[in-house]
């Protein structure tokens, strides 16, 4: 073998890992490891209810944490209270209105440190057609081969329009949103 | 047979009616267990709606208040002795009194049943709003359905039997025409 046949197959190699890295990077949330639930009171009763389908990616370097960033959608129509005439009610218009809006998102804009396992995202709010700012503080676990992000972020209904007033006597404003996202592992 | 049936089962020692806790408590379940079968039964076929969530919760807390009271009951008459039955044939003493025993049981076990179905569905008990009662299981679509099952059939019986009791008593009182029923309504004439 000859220098330069040498040289490319170490190109070769170093291209396939770096590629590698990418697609792993980009391999985005395991779902089957991954969970994101609602918690509501209901004339005081707490309940907490799935969101069965949602994807996205964070990226977070331990080594740089501010540059951490987080992208999330969450299918409004994969609420499930658990009984069909509920799931029907959460999708109609009054409330996720899922058939004209199908997603509820968020998108870091900024990443903050607070200790080697913890850091805080602020980043926009997207849901039923309206935007806020939020700021949620994330815990990071070790999860297997990869790294897990916990949370809750507190959702004020009446700030999306989620849900017809007739409803505020039972239904607390304030809907918990917690979630454990694991990253999909590199071997995947 | 004496001319004064009121006056014919007082026995040396023995008492006519039931204690004033025990015919309050009777009653109070008795209220509590109508409304905890009307109720039940409407909340299910409503369709969604606030209304329809303040009904399961009220019917959850009257449940868990003859649950209550039952025990409260049963802890009374253990501890005090109810007055004599009157005179009746055997099958009809054996009879009672396994109504009454299948009563105390139901009186217990449909609010457990109730209790179980609604934690396995996802839904904790506070009671009143006020206080957080633990769940006896965890959350389980499955296990929902047999417990929904199980409250459900209860229920019914429950209804039945209830009406039995009842039917019973009027039979005693207008048929028979003893004192039975006067035992846990002393003013009847």
């Amino acid at each position: 073998m000859n220098r330069v046949a040498v040289k490319r197959a170490a190109l070769l190699v170093l291209g396939c890992a770096a590629l590698s890295l990418v697609l792993a990077e980009d391999a985005g949330i395991d779902l089957p490891h991954s969970k994101i639930t609602a918690t509501f009171k209901q004339e005081s009763v707490p309940v907490e209810a799935p969101f069965k389908k949602f994807s996205g990616h964070i990226r977070y370097d331990a080594s740089n944490p501010a540059g951490a960033s987080a992208s999330i959608d969450i299918e409004t129509g994969s609420f499930d209270l658990g009984d069909p005439s509920y799931n029907a009610e959460i999708r109609k218009q009054a409330w996720f209105d899922s058939s004209s809006f199908p997603f509820a998102s968020f998108r870091s804009t900024s990443a903050k440190a607070i200790s080697p396992t913890r850091f805080e995202v602020t980043g926009s709010l997207y849901i039923k057609g309206r935007s806020l700012t939020v700021t949620v503080p994330v815990t990071i676990v070790a999860a297997g081969l990869s790294t897990a992000f916990d949370g809750t972020l507190p959702v004020s209904r009446k700030a999306f329009a989620i849900g017809d007033p007739t409803w505020n006597d039972v239904i607390e404003d304030q809907v918990n949103v917690h979630f454990h996202l694991v990253n999909a592992s590199p071997s995947n | 047979m004496s001319s004064n049936p009121h006056a014919s089962t007082i026995v040396a020692g023995s008492q006519t009616h039931y204690t004033r806790t025990a015919v309050g408590l009777h009653w109070l379940i008795a209220a509590l267990i109508v409304v905890a079968l009307v109720v039940g039964w409407t909340m299910t076929d409503m369709p969604v709606s606030p209304q329809k969530l303040k009904f399961y919760n009220w019917h959850r807390w009257v449940g868990i208040t003859v649950l209550w009271l039952a025990a409260l009951r049963i802890l009374w008459r253990v501890t005090h002795r109810p007055p004599d039955m009157v005179a009746m044939p055997a099958w009809q003493r054996i009879a009672a009194h396994a109504l009454h025993g299948v009563l105390y049981l139901l009186m217990l076990a449909q609010p457990i049943s109730g209790w179980i179905y609604s934690n396995a569905a996802g839904f904790p008990i506070v009671y009143l709003r006020l206080i957080p009662l633990p769940n006896l299981v965890a959350k389980n679509p499955q296990l929902a359905e047999s417990w929904q099952q199980v409250h459900e059939t209860l229920g019914m019986v429950l209804a039945i039997v209830v009406v039995v009791h009842l039917l019973a008593a009027v039979k005693h009182h207008l048929i028979d025409k003893d004192d039975t029923m006067r035992r846990m309504l002393r003013w009847l004439p």
